[in-house]
């Protein structure tokens, strides 16, 4: 008999005021947190927009020297992890070290830091040839991502295997799936698994504004990101993090835990086509869907939401529901769908993360979060995107996608612990 | 600089993605699309930033839409030239 | 039960730039190590590293596959090419879904990164050109793959240093468990853009010395850091059985084992994890230590790094218990393509039944291990056992056996 692999905590840090509360309360209200970007003065770029943290890692007890060592991303994830274990209510003192292991999913890694060093040791882009003599002591962790997990396993005293996964912008939902391999396998008992990322910065900034895949509503930035709305002109940059202690079912029945929700399925495809493009058929999204609901033995009829990728692209949200019909057929037509980042934008590899969060906590608030923003139907997208207020419902089932650059798919099913026998 | 020719912009092409694996873009190519002659989404999106730098220029994105041959461009960019 | 096998193998290395070219190289103790040549080395206190110099991304891919990428996704369109034909996998024999790419990654695409970066501060938002957010991250490497050869499977990429090039061969084998048939594995890194050397430089633990014989010289007494390299290697691996009735031409071994830990967080006085990720590791295979006959080690160079895992293996093999190689004295480290790279040797070794030599090391003869140094050893080779430690607290260990 494979373990099981469920959810017991969960830390938030998303745009907005940090929490998981926060965030669930945000979400359900249907407000925005995209803005005017107040992280670097945006007034040179095309797109100006993000859905930004209210974030001050001393308020949120970080210490001096971790604040000094680690870059936003890593504050974020330190800060979630730490809201997850106190949600658990797991005492991971008494837990054997080498069963704790660590994934952390990551787009960009340290992408802040990395770039305000480079200023420093180039002279603000004067030198190819950087001065060595303005290189602080961390650097190497900036350029590296995997600094990232090292931070959470260092947060919660983790000492078996930890890793970052970095599929783009499906690393958040890849590094849920790659712990709950773990659990399955044996070869941890508790993850401390999650994403985090902080790109809104210059240099991202400037990549989504040169592919033209950032939306330009710069005078309305509240209603910058329209998932899909016909009138969608791309998606807004947001940051941070979601991380959750994931659990052997039995592990979790012994302590006597509270369970959100089972990770009953998940599973990841790629496009091969293009490295930003999408096909319209939605083809291996699709496969994800369909692979990862085969792995949960659920039939795509038991589905009862969908918690979409949604980014707010022409092309993204045309292809997500292409994919959901062909791997739900009409089932499609009769689940809601919706996408929470018209409300805290797309945090690249953190995102699918932040989603999975709003997932378990609609199974256990029996609550849909809205897709804000939505009012004009787009006739290529003819699903049911719950426009502007939450629903209350009880879920057994919750799908949640993701999709990214480098032709990155992925799908993941939550179930609700009355599922569990 | 007050105009783009073909030579100016073949130069830019190259610089984008290099020479097409032997392949010469002659005059003859000037109107085919792009993505016939190698150039996918993210080639075209390159030259339009090297554009932008090199001719002072902001191309609006649905410009970019219609930027699909050699030949379209050179008119966008002449025409928004001529206009400064 | 699936058994996991590498049909097929490609390299790109310091001190050669494919797999039996790195391979004769490493035999006859031929070292890539040597002054920086991309750069101009002369301000910076590390002048030694070892490059892929020679390595012509046009021969391994169209222009327009180089012109969107960082060297380290160039590397790895040459390993691919060399290991897919060296499978002779017919692709057509695969439906896309049961391919897949699994990389891993360490600095991302430095080089490419810091150019644009430039572009940006010194030009502005508009001079960033449309190739960054596809050749910078760390993904871009799987996703290249995953393109070029139409591979649509469960795609993935992981970071964990020098340590990730062994988690994703274990990722490999869990989707072949799953049911995919073909995984194209390894990685490649380039992180030797002057960023990329100066972030390095603030570990501390890079090698001052100027003589490339004498620069990087894992448990001698005078070991003082470790040169950085760049390249890698990229393995096909499949099931056993698959292959076999696809009737590959040649089955290098299995990947018969598999642990990764992570070193207690600083102050905590426990010991280190890479000795339990080789006991698990050796656990997972089903071997005891007296089975295995070659380490590959982490070999850092680093003298406290160098002592621990002087006694990690004194602890599973005794004194002088087991021959230990460290083939990258002749290529430095490769980050994300260091361990691929030391998989790939173990795998030679055991086709060629001989153990490279770790040249230029003369061991401390307190560490009491077997290093072989100065010329390969012909042995009899079944197991072997390979070590990487990524920095900032990963260990992972992969035993590879003959079938």
């Amino acid at each position: 008999m494979t373990a099981r692999a469920v959810i017991t905590g969960i830390g938030v840090v998303a745009p907005g005021q940090p929490g998981r509360e926060n965030f669930w309360e945000m979400v359900v209200k249907g407000r925005t947190a995209t803005r005017r970007i107040t992280l670097f003065d945006p007034a040179p770029f095309r797109s100006r927009i993000g859905a930004e943290c209210d974030f001050d890692p001393e308020q949120n007890g970080l210490t001096y020297q971790e604040i000094a060592r680690t870059d936003r991303a890593g504050q974020f994830a330190i800060v979630a992890a730490r809201e997850a274990v106190a949600d658990s209510g797991i005492d991971l003192g008494t837990e054997e070290p080498h069963r704790i292991g660590v994934s952390v999913g990551n787009g960009v890694g340290n992408a802040i830091s990395m770039e305000q060093e480079y200023r420093k040791v180039s002279d603000n882009g004067r030198q190819w040839l950087v001065d060595q003599g303005y290189m602080v002591p961390h650097l190497y962790s900036y350029v590296m991502s995997s600094s990232l997990a090292t931070e959470v396993a260092w947060a919660t005293g983790a000492e078996g295997p930890t890793t970052v996964v970095s599929s783009g912008c499906c690393a958040g939902i890849d590094a849920v799936g790659y712990a709950v391999d773990l659990i399955r396998e044996g070869s941890a008992e508790v993850m401390m698994a999650g994403a985090t990322d902080a790109p809104i910065y210059p240099i991202t900034v400037s990549c989504f504004d040169t592919l033209r895949a950032s939306s330009t509503s710069n005078d309305d930035p509240e209603h910058a990101c329209r998932p899909f709305d016909l009138r969608r002109n791309g998606l807004v940059l947001g940051e941070g993090s979601a991380v959750f202690v994931i659990e052997e079912l039995e592990h979790a029945r012994r302590r006597g835990a509270r369970i959100y929700c089972e990770v009953a399925g998940y599973s990841a495809r790629a496009n091969g086509y293009h490295m930003t493009g999408l096909r319209p058929d939605g083809r291996e999204m699709g496969e994800a869907i369909t692979a990862a609901l085969d792995e949960a033995r659920i039939n795509p009829d038991e589905i009862d939401y969908a918690n979409a990728h949604g980014s707010g692209t022409r092309q993204n949200d045309r292809h997500e529901t292409a994919a959901y019909k062909r791997s739900l057929g009409e089932h499609a037509y009769r689940i809601p769908v919706s996408s929470i980042k018209s409300m805290v934008g797309h945090s690249l590899g953190s995102i699918g993360s932040i989603e999975i969060a709003a997932s378990a906590l609609s199974i256990d608030r029996g609550t849909v979060p809205p897709t804000a923003n939505y009012e004009e139907r787009d006739p290529e997208c003819d699903l049911d995107y719950v426009p502007g207020t939450a629903r209350e419902a009880d879920l057994d089932v919750v799908l949640s996608v993701g999709s990214g650059f480098g032709g990155f798919q992925s799908a993941v099913v939550l179930t609700s612990p009355r599922r569990i026998r | 600089m007050s105009s783009i020719s073909f030579d100016d912009l073949k130069a830019i092409m190259s610089r984008c993605i290099g020479e097409l694996d032997g392949k010469e873009i002659t005059e003859a190519d000037l109107a085919t699309p792009f993505t016939d002659i190698g150039y996918d989404s993210l080639a075209v999106l390159e030259i339009a930033s090297q554009l932008q730098r090199e001719y002072s220029l902001q191309i609006p994105d649905e410009a970019i839409e219609e930027m699909d041959s050699p030949k379209a461009v050179i008119d966008y960019v002449n025409a928004n030239l001529a206009a400064v | 039960m699936t058994t996991s096998v590498v049909t097929g193998v490609g390299v790109v290395a310091p001190n050669g730039l494919d797999r039996e070219a790195w391979w004769q190289a490493t035999l006859d103790g031929k070292s890539g190590l040597g002054r920086i040549g991309r750069f101009d080395p002369s301000r910076y206190p590390v002048q030694i590293a070892g490059e892929a110099f020679g390595f012509d991304p046009a021969d391994h891919a169209p222009q327009r596959l180089v012109s969107e990428t960082d060297a380290m996704t160039q590397y790895a369109f040459g390993a691919t090419n060399e290991a897919l034909a060296d499978a002779v996998v017919r692709p057509e024999d695969f439906s896309d879904l049961e391919m897949a790419v699994i990389t891993a990654n360490s600095s991302g695409g430095v080089e490419f990164g810091q150019r644009e970066l430039q572009k940006l501060y010194a030009d502005g938002p508009q001079a960033v050109g449309a190739y960054m957010s596809i050749a910078w991250f760390y993904a871009a490497t799987t996703g290249q793959l995953s393109i070029r050869h139409g591979m649509r499977g469960p795609c993935g990429v992981l970071c964990s240093e020098q340590a990730g090039g062994l988690d994703v061969l274990a990722q490999a084998r869990r989707v072949l468990a799953k049911g995919t048939r073909l995984v194209v594995s390894g990685g490649t890194d380039a992180s030797l853009s002057p960023y990329g050397l100066v972030c390095q430089l603030a570990t501390g633990r890079l090698s001052t010395r100027a003589r490339p014989d004498r620069a990087f010289i894992p448990f001698d007494p005078e070991a003082g850091g470790y040169v950085p390299g760049e390249g890698g290697a990229i393995l096909v691996v499949e099931d056993l059985d698959e292959a076999r009735a696809r009737g590959a031409e040649r089955i290098y071994g299995e990947i018969a084992g598999y642990a990764a830990t992570f070193d207690p967080r600083p102050g905590s006085g426990r010991p280190p994890g890479l000795r339990r990720a080789a006991e698990l590791a050796l656990a997972d295979a089903g071997t005891l230590p007296d089975a295995v006959d070659v380490v590959f080690a982490d070999g850092h160079g680093v003298p406290e790094l160098d002592r621990a895992e002087a006694e990690a293996l004194t602890a599973l093999f005794g004194a002088e218990g087991v021959p230990v190689s460290v083939p990258k004295t002749m290529t430095g480290r490769l980050y994300a393509g260091g361990a691929p790279l030391d998989v790939a040797a173990a795998l030679l070794a055991l086709r060629d039944q001989v153990i490279p030599p770790s040249v230029n090391a003369r061991p401390d003869p307190g560490y009491r291990l077997d290093l072989v140094t100065h010329s390969p050893r012909k042995a009899r080779l079944r197991t072997a056992l390979v070590l990487a430690r990524g920095y900032g607290g990963f260990n992972a260990a992969v035993v590879v056996r003959s079938v």
